[in-house]
């Protein structure tokens, strides 16, 4: 489902390398946690996925597409394969959760009918059925996650990435996303999801890919957010 | 995207930044209005040619015995001079260019000098020797005349060759002028609409950020994306050429047909069909100007 082959990444203008000689490969329907500490390469991964971002050097395919050679004019309909959402949900706010939805819809040019019978679904999925008439500035924060989740998925997309989707959520918010993520999983739709919520990383249990600046450290299924440690435990780093 | 949906795209570009999207219209109003003006100077200078042209000949002035040495230093026209000028005239070389030609004596001259003179009688001064006959030549095609005139110039018994139409030469540079001076300021003008409208379309991708987002992340088309701010500058433009041409026909329709065509019956003014002959022109070049501007605008801002 994705191959990331010797992929380098430096920034325009930048220092430090974005990321630096990534080999990555992610199986149809697994949920895998890319975890890091800020600007460690991590959303930069998440945006050579959505091809927001070109790779210096090495392959990326993601969806039977090579990212690093596919044409501008075709990245329109790639994205159309794949669901992504944001810790800042990225909400219209003068729409409601229904309009908010078709919209997404209505601007790949979907058909009424597709978009009146697709949205009841996926609000059902989401558990916002009664709110589709809510505006976004009325609803919770992991609501209006729910929401964005909605709209990623309305497309029926293969694969969902996922940018720190907890980042702005209480823990009772995030646990109820992480329970809608899973089960979005469980369906089938693969999930690449990057966070730096150690709580829901240990919560899960599931591929840990941990990135630091730019490289690769760890790989390790059903793990938690940091290996066992072997060395002294540094305590400083649960304070502040 | 469905062709409703589009429309409700521009519409709420056009609300939501209504006063820049006003902005064009003005200037595209102004600028449009210049061209129209330019357009109808030129279709102008088309009548006035077609009118005149048409009416105006070529004089063959012949030498009397009172004209200088410099111009005719044999004095006057000989009979067999003449017959060279007339059989110049009916020679095959020329005859393709004559349409026709009459032969006015000194006496018929001073005849109509008489009557055409007001208060002062030239007959006080002036004597039917003293004046030029003439013959007068109308042209097939008056563009031809310079041929004419260089065939009679330098031969014996001459004394001038006048081309009517060169009395039309100070008026016709005149709207020339008008005509330069409408075209400069229209083109001053589209330069300031273009890049109006480039800053305003962009300033309405920038309040529609959000919205640009959401559709690059769902995979709308480049195409789709850069549509309605093309067709909003496109909307605007067109507004304000269309109002160019109603101000330019209500003008032409009120100031020139109704009151000046009826006191100056010398030539065919431009009238409202001439304005509506022009409108295409104009507002395809409004048109093509907004696509531009606001392709290039999204072109450039909206990265996909």
């Amino acid at each position: 489902m994705i191959r990331l082959e010797n992929v380098s990444k430096t920034y325009r203008g930048a220092s430090a390398i974005a990321l630096a000689d990534i080999d990555l490969e992610i199986d149809r329907g697994e949920f895998v946690f890319l975890v890091g500490s800020s600007g460690s390469g991590k959303s930069t991964l998440l945006r050579l996925m959505l091809r927001e971002e070109k790779a210096d050097s090495g392959n990326v395919f993601v969806l039977g597409e090579n990212l690093r050679s596919l044409p501008p004019r075709r990245v329109s309909s790639y994205r159309r394969k794949l669901g992504v959402v944001f810790q800042d949900f990225r909400l219209l706010p003068n729409k409601t959760v229904y309009q908010n939805i078709a919209y997404a819809l209505q601007v790949i040019g979907k058909s009424r009918a597709f978009i009146e019978t697709s949205i009841p679904d996926v609000l059902r999925l989401v558990g916002l059925e009664g709110k589709s008439r809510s505006y976004p500035s009325v609803l919770s924060g992991g609501e209006q996650q729910r929401i964005a989740i909605a709209r990623a998925l309305v497309n029926r997309p293969e694969l969902l990435l996922a940018d720190e989707p907890t980042g702005n959520l209480d823990p009772d918010n995030s646990k109820e996303i992480m329970g809608l993520l899973s089960r979005i999983n469980q369906s089938g739709t693969t999930i690449v999801m990057a966070t730096h919520d150690r709580g829901v990383v240990d919560q899960m249990q599931r591929r840990v890919v941990e990135i630091r600046e730019g490289r690769i450290t760890r790989d390790a299924q059903t793990a938690s957010y940091r290996e066992a440690p072997s060395g002294p435990i540094v305590i400083s780093e649960n304070q502040g | 995207m469905t062709p409703t949906f589009i429309a409700r795209q521009v519409w709420e570009g056009i609300r939501g930044n209504l006063s820049m999207v006003l902005s064009i219209v003005l200037v595209s109003f102004v600028s449009l209005s210049f061209v129209t003006v330019a357009s109808l100077l030129q279709i102008q200078i088309g009548n006035l040619k077609n009118y005149w042209f048409d009416k105006a000949q070529i004089a063959i002035y012949l030498c009397n015995d009172f004209e200088s040495e410099m111009i005719c230093p044999s004095g006057g026209i000989t009979e067999t001079e003449q017959t060279a000028v007339a059989s110049q005239l009916n020679s095959p070389v020329l005859q393709p260019y004559i349409d026709a030609y009459h032969f006015e004596n000194q006496n018929e001259v001073f005849q109509r000098l008489l009557n055409e003179s007001g208060d002062i009688s030239p007959a006080q001064f002036l004597r039917p020797e003293q004046l030029n006959a003439i013959y007068w030549v109308s042209l097939k095609n008056p563009e031809t005349a310079g041929l004419v005139i260089e065939a009679f110039q330098n031969q014996p018994g001459v004394a001038a060759v006048a081309d009517q139409r060169s009395y039309f030469d100070p008026i016709i540079g005149l709207l020339n002028g008008a005509t330069l001076a409408a075209e400069s300021i229209a083109a001053v003008m589209l330069f300031s609409s273009a890049l109006l409208t480039t800053t305003t379309i962009r300033l309405s991708a920038y309040s529609r950020r959000r919205e640009i987002g959401i559709m690059r992340l769902v995979g709308a088309s480049r195409a789709s994306i850069q549509l309605p701010f093309i067709l909003e500058g496109l909307i605007a433009s067109l507004v304000g050429g269309s109002l160019a041409i109603g101000l330019s026909g209500f003008l032409v329709a009120n100031y020139l047909t109704d009151t000046l065509a009826t006191e100056l019956e010398f030539a065919r003014l431009v009238t409202v069909s001439d304005v509506f002959s022009v409108a295409p022109y104009v507002l395809s070049l409004g048109a093509i100007l907004a696509v531009l501007a606001s392709g290039i605008s999204t072109f450039r801002h909206l990265r996909i």
